[in-house]
């Protein structure tokens, strides 16, 4: 094919750059505003029209991150030079920060529930997307006796709404003490997404040329040791896609981390609409928490990224 | 010093059984090629002997030790693979030293090693590239150096040059020639073209259908075929073969092909020969190659009038369509030594080249004139 463009495809082609920045910014209307609103003094942020131009500060990630009460008279001059600059942003919007007897700051429940969610979300990946890894191998490599109908099993986890089985699991939960326990989560989003990771891991493992690990066999290495030292490191696109999927699900999840805990383990989404201020909602709180949890899924999903973009065209091309 | 033996090798696929008690027997140095079409069994026979398939009966012998129960890595083998198999994540140099590591050799010693077979197999400013880099000449050497860096008892090759070009092709088969005289290893070669099967071979091994039809030299299988299958499916152009009636006519025989008005003169010795091999004349089939029939512009004794259909020029000879009866002859001539298609020419068959067969088993009837 000749690479010679006509004036028509020329025309056709910046058409296409126009229509994709404009899916782009329909995508990104609603992070821009989780951002903005983060970054919005309190009484800009339900405004009719909304602000867009705007003085940005970070008192709501100051109010996020300690635990406050409504201020009933305003702070002395005194009180208010003493206090460091955070909390004098605290002041400015009507409320102060909570201390201690020992007039140590209180924090807020957020940043434990920030790292229950990345202890859930971490461990959950892991354990889905390695026992997913194994699995598909097993699936890919060895004759099983009705391989077809196991497969459709564990696909046919997923064919039910998760919630469908939410107050079963709860009673469940309950009997055994997995209630509000890490472990109970971790449970519970490693099973939801084993199935998905079987699937996916079975398709880029039949990808992968059995003679490589025929090859490392007769080279000397035994089958463990030909899986990982030659099928895990071509596998590694795979593996990325995978977790990248399996961690949004896992760190994304609201109705069962709702249901199955309300402190010890609660995690970041069924936090953050509970802590709507101290008084009126306080959208900005809301946003600056939501804005904190977007960070480790745009980050992951952006160094896994060139993985992503052949994982998931992998299979399409025949090498 | 390695030798391999097999001893009835049995070999199932659910109920295809695809090696059918095979008794072979590979002595130290030598360079066997297993010969056959796609299906016959020969690379399941090369992994049994690797160990990547299990067998079903009989044993896989390695310097007269049974090893059918060993894993592959327990039986000091190497495999080059027709894909080659490199693993891509790796440089070259990692591929080559990936068995060594496996030994768990010093660091040293595996640098040493690894050299020295880049040197052998002129690859040394390889070593840092990724085998996507390479072309398919390079990757055929760096996978034959990871297979020869460990001095296995023995190498196995699977097709090795089959998904290289023509010239390359040519090109590689004289390079694992010199390989294998420098390096004297016992290798077990496999492949379906009978070129590279002659050129390489110490002693050919045929396969068809999962039994072994004929084990020898290249020039025993070429001259002395077994039986109708090794007969044409070891050289090129086919041998010819056909429905033939052997008769006495005064001093001298004479074989018919079918639908032929006159038939060829052959010794007298042919019908004692026959009747020694006990078949019958609806039984038997003629066969030989195209260098044995003889081609002649002018009517001469012996020779029988016969016209020039298809002319093949192949630039050092010609193959020429002689039609003889129903069949068609095909015949090796000089380039340009019948000029043109229809044209009339004489024909004699060389009695010494000439091949008898029992049709019903397909076997040779061992007729040597």
């Amino acid at each position: 094919m000749a690479a010679v463009t006509t004036s028509a495809e020329r025309s056709l082609n910046k058409l296409a750059i126009v229509g994709v920045l404009i899916v782009t910014m329909i995508f990104l209307a609603p992070i821009y505003w989780i951002a903005s609103t983060a970054f919005k003094p309190r009484n800009l942020a339900t405004t009719i029209p909304p602000t867009v131009v705007f003085q940005p500060e970070i008192s709501p990630f100051v109010k996020l991150f300690t635990k406050r009460s409504q201020l009933r008279t305003a702070p002395t001059p005194e009180q208010y030079a003493a206090a460091p600059w955070w909390e004098r942003l605290v002041f400015d919007g009507g409320e102060k920060v909570v201390r201690s007897g020992r007039g140590e700051v209180q924090w807020s429940g957020y940043p434990s529930r920030f790292m229950n969610s990345l202890i859930v979300a971490i461990t959950s990946t892991i354990l889905a997307v390695g026992m997913g890894t194994f699995t598909a191998y097993g699936f890919s490599r060895f004759k099983i006796k009705g391989e077809q109908d196991l497969l459709f099993f564990i696909l046919s986890t997923r064919m039910l709404p998760p919630v469908v089985v939410a107050i079963p699991m709860f009673l469940m939960y309950r009997a055994v003490g997995l209630n509000d326990t890490h472990w109970g989560l971790i449970i519970l989003y490693t099973a939801f997404n084993l199935s998905f990771s079987v699937w996916l891991m079975k398709g880029f493992m039949d990808e992968i040329p059995k003679e490589y690990e025929e090859a490392a066999l007769v080279d000397g290495y035994t089958r463990m040791e030909a899986f990982f030292k030659i099928v895990l490191p071509e596998a590694a696109t795979g593996i990325a896609a995978t977790a990248v999927f399996c961690f949004i699900t896992a760190w994304n999840e609201y109705a069962f981390a709702l249901i199955m805990t309300n402190r010890r383990a609660q995690t970041a989404p069924p936090f953050i609409p509970s802590q709507v201020g101290s008084g009126l909602p306080d959208w900005t709180v809301i946003a600056a928490g939501t804005f904190l949890f977007l960070l480790p899924v745009a980050i992951f999903t952006f160094l896994l990224r060139n993985h992503l973009l052949r994982g998931m065209s992998f299979g399409a091309i025949r090498k | 010093m390695t030798q391999i033996e097999l001893r009835g090798v049995q070999k199932f696929f659910g109920a295809v059984q695809v090696i059918k008690d095979l008794n072979l027997k590979i002595d130290d140095n030598e360079f066997i090629v297993l010969l056959g079409q796609s299906g016959c069994g020969k690379t399941t026979t090369l992994r049994a002997i690797a160990g990547l398939e299990t067998i079903d009966g009989g044993d896989v012998l390695i310097d007269g030790k049974p090893v059918q129960h060993l894993k592959a890595a327990d039986r000091d083998i190497a495999m080059v693979f027709q894909s080659f198999s490199l693993y891509p994540h790796m440089s070259v140099y990692e591929n080559i030293a990936f068995p060594l590591r496996a030994m768990r050799k010093s660091k040293a010693e595996i640098d040493g090693e690894v050299r020295s077979v880049a040197k052998v197999l002129q690859i040394t400013d390889l070593l840092g590239k990724k085998p996507s880099a390479l072309s398919g000449g390079d990757m055929q050497r760096v996978a034959i150096g990871r297979a020869l860096v460990r001095r296995p008892k023995a190498m196995l090759m699977d097709e090795p040059i089959g998904a290289l070009d023509a010239k390359l092709r040519e090109e590689m088969r004289a390079e694992i020639k010199r390989l294998h005289i420098k390096q004297g290893s016992t290798t077990i070669y496999v492949t379906h073209d009978q070129i590279e099967a002659m050129s390489l071979a110490d002693r050919i091994v045929i396969m068809h259908e999962g039994v072994l039809q004929q084990v020898g030299s290249p020039s025993e299988v070429y001259t002395r075929p077994a039986n109708l299958f090794v007969a044409q499916f070891v050289g090129s152009p086919v041998m010819n073969v056909a429905n033939a009636a052997v008769t006495m006519n005064g001093s001298g025989a004479r074989v018919t092909v079918d639908g032929a008005a006159e038939g060829f003169l052959f010794p007298a010795e042919l019908v004692g020969q026959l009747d020694a091999a006990n078949v019958g004349q609806d039984r038997l089939a003629l066969g030989i190659r195209p260098e044995g029939v003889m081609v002649s512009r002018e009517p001469a004794y012996g020779y029988l009038p016969v016209e020039a259909h298809i002319i093949e020029p192949l630039g050092s000879y010609d193959i020429v369509d002689l039609k003889v009866g129903a069949q068609m002859l095909r015949a090796r001539t000089r380039s340009g030594f019948v000029g043109k298609p229809g044209v009339q020419v004489f024909a004699k068959l060389d009695p010494a080249q000439a091949h008898f067969f029992d049709t019903t088993s397909g076997n040779s009837l061992g007729v040597r004139l």
